[in-house]
């Protein structure tokens, strides 16, 4: 049941954060997206709000410590406690992607408070009210570069790593409260990230974010399909 | 007692002065050992307000510096909230120069953030009604900027607002932080689960615990909003008719559910209300028969509450131990947990000369308002 779910997506101007926020808005749940640059984003919710959905901005940037506990505050106060979290804005560090050896110590820093700090201060500051109240679901949008080692991607793939493992060891600790994590893999897909890091990357051959969102909001709608600390691919869940 | 001025770290390693009404003696403990004092079938209610950014500084239209405490979370546009003279939380609140005296119609600026005073309480000039010039997300986009934790002269320096949030705090509902909940770490509460000790949660909209003016402090808590979920309910109900005990985590959990019960003819019931219930030594106690709550002077209001927990004599005993033992007062010092007998607990119906409990928000306050 996926209706009335109050859900936060953070990355949620672009790419598949926006599309996940439209396609769970249409099943009912009232979004709140985050992003740090308003524009884009207040684009984003008007587009939901026209197809009659509920949806909220909030500029932020996750990676901003102070940030995290007005963006909680801010979304408990225009959507009530928040069901369902989604970690899906993240940073593939320089681009053109660097060699490790090429990346700067405060570029992999960034990455790291981006792709990994941020997500576990907005974590602590949102899980524990739904441990309180005995239901809820972190999802960490991850990658390919989590499991597999590609020359260039290692910034990002040690990041997205990190974060499979945060799931992964929260779900442990938390095991019984009623709050599951998972980590998903969308695989590539047709964005402006994609195109970032892969310029030369035909779209046509890239999936849709569209259609990946309308997967992992099944998955939303039910979590219990999966195992807490589970790892999926996108491809696996059922379209 | 010396106000706590840093950072408990761990939040739970705080000193706890463990209080047995029934046998008439207290030890000392730490807020970790908890879980050892509940037996499995009590019930602990927490209050899951979050701290809102309540300060704002700001001007008035002559350009007179003020500062604006809010007292709860906007409605719409609409927010109240106490006005203090120039200065800030540095300046003990009752040594402030008073801030002028608004005119309903008079202009507030905070960066440009632009209010109107719409009605002045007729309590205090200074407890005012206010229209921002924005509502929903702008308006909280901008508190959320601008605003500051509530904060008092005895921390030294600007305090982030994540000091001031307990570990599962949710709803931005609370002026101040509901500060005796912050000792509770998710080590704790999830031990306290392991031992079959319920943790359920109410929200309670805590207020600010002293403004500086003498009219509104004499009158505070001021009445406060709060809302019973009802597993919260059903579990207080499940842990009386079982004989254990439920233990209120706070004096805003405390007023929440002897105040629901007061409106209700004795008995929890689940929902919104407000309440302006103050309890002592007198009041009959329906539902709390323990409570998590911070160090306090016998001077401030909330000592007096203590006393419908436990006598006189063995408070007075137990605070002067914590004094001369070196305990730490304020949100971030040592906590005490006084548990009465259940026996304890009157079953009594309402007194007629109990403090009215207001069911609405609009009710007597709003008439008092001009």
């Amino acid at each position: 049941m996926i209706h009335r779910k109050s859900v936060l997506v953070t990355g949620g101007s672009r790419g598949l954060g926006r599309a996940l926020g439209r396609v769970l808005a249409r099943g009912g749940c009232r979004v709140v997206l985050v992003a740090r640059e308003l524009e884009p984003l207040a684009q984003a919710v008007a587009e939901i709000r026209a197809e009659g959905g509920e949806a909220h901005a909030i500029a932020a940037d996750v990676a901003d410590k102070d940030a995290v506990y007005a963006v909680a505050g801010q979304a408990a106060a225009l959507v009530g406690p928040i069901d369902v979290l989604v970690h899906n804005a993240s940073t593939l560090g320089p681009t053109p992607l660097r060699l490790l050896l090429d990346t700067e110590c405060e570029q992999l820093e960034r990455v790291l408070q981006m792709n990994l700090v941020g997500p576990f201060r907005l974590t602590k500051a949102l899980v524990g009210p739904m441990a309180l109240r005995g239901s809820g679901l972190v999802v960490h949008v991850s990658s390919d570069a989590a499991i597999e080692a590609y020359p260039r991607w290692g910034a990002y793939g040690v990041s997205k790593a990190a974060l499979d493992h945060l799931g992964r060891s929260f779900a442990a600790e938390l095991a019984g409260t009623g709050v599951r994590f998972v980590s998903i893999d969308p695989g590539e897909m047709d964005t402006a990230m994609h195109a970032a890091a892969m310029p030369e990357a035909d779209p046509s051959t890239l999936a849709q974010p569209e259609l990946i969102a309308a997967r992992i909001a099944r998955l939303i709608a039910e979590p219990e399909r999966l195992q807490s600390g589970a790892r999926v691919s996108a491809a696996e869940l059922p379209p | 007692m010396k106000p706590a001025t840093q950072l408990p770290d761990p939040r739970d390693g705080v000193r706890l002065l463990v209080l047995d009404a029934a046998r008439a003696r207290f030890s000392d403990a730490t807020a970790d050992e908890l879980p050892r004092w509940l037996d499995p079938g009590d019930v602990l209610v927490v209050n899951d307000a979050a701290t809102l950014p309540a300060s704002l500084h700001g001007v008035t239209a002559r350009g007179d510096p003020i500062e604006l405490r809010l007292l709860g979370l906007p409605e719409g546009a609409r927010a109240r909230g106490v006005l203090l003279g120039a200065g800030d939380f540095h300046t003990r609140t009752e040594h402030r120069p008073p801030p002028p005296v608004l005119e309903p119609g008079a202009v507030l600026w905070f960066a440009e953030l632009r209010a109107q005073v719409i009605a002045r309480a007729a309590l205090s000039p200074r407890l005012l009604e206010l229209d921002f010039d924005r509502e929903g997300e702008a308006l909280l986009a901008a508190l959320y900027r601008l605003g500051r934790p509530v904060q008092y002269a005895y921390h030294a320096v600007q305090l982030p607002l994540y000091a001031f949030q307990t570990v599962y705090g949710g709803r931005p509902w609370a002026a101040e932080m509901p500060s005796a909940g912050r000792p509770l770490s998710w080590s704790s509460l999830l031990a306290l689960r392991a031992r079959g000790v319920g943790v359920f949660a109410l929200t309670h909209a805590a207020g600010l615990s002293a403004t500086g003016d003498p009219a509104i402090d004499a009158a505070l808590p001021l009445p406060e909003r709060f809302e019973i979920p009802e597993t919260t309910a059903a579990a207080v109900a499940r842990a009386h008719a079982a004989g254990a005990r439920v233990v209120a985590v706070g004096t805003t959990v405390v007023r929440a559910l002897e105040g629901s019960a007061a409106l209700h003819g004795g008995a929890l019931q689940a929902g919104t209300a407000e309440t302006d219930l103050i309890l002592d030594h007198g009041s009959p106690r329906r539902v709390v028969d323990g409570l998590l709550t911070g160090m306090h002077e016998p001077s401030e209001s909330h000592f007096r509450l203590l006393s419908a927990f436990a006598p006189g004599e063995l408070l007075a005993s137990a605070h002067a131990h914590a004094a001369s033992a070196g305990y730490l007062s304020h949100e971030f010092g040592d906590s005490m947990l006084i548990l009465a007998a259940p026996a304890a607990r009157s079953l009594a119906r309402p007194r007629s000369g109990s403090r009215r409990v207001a069911a609405a928000t609009a009710g007597l306050l709003a008439a008092r308002w001009g």
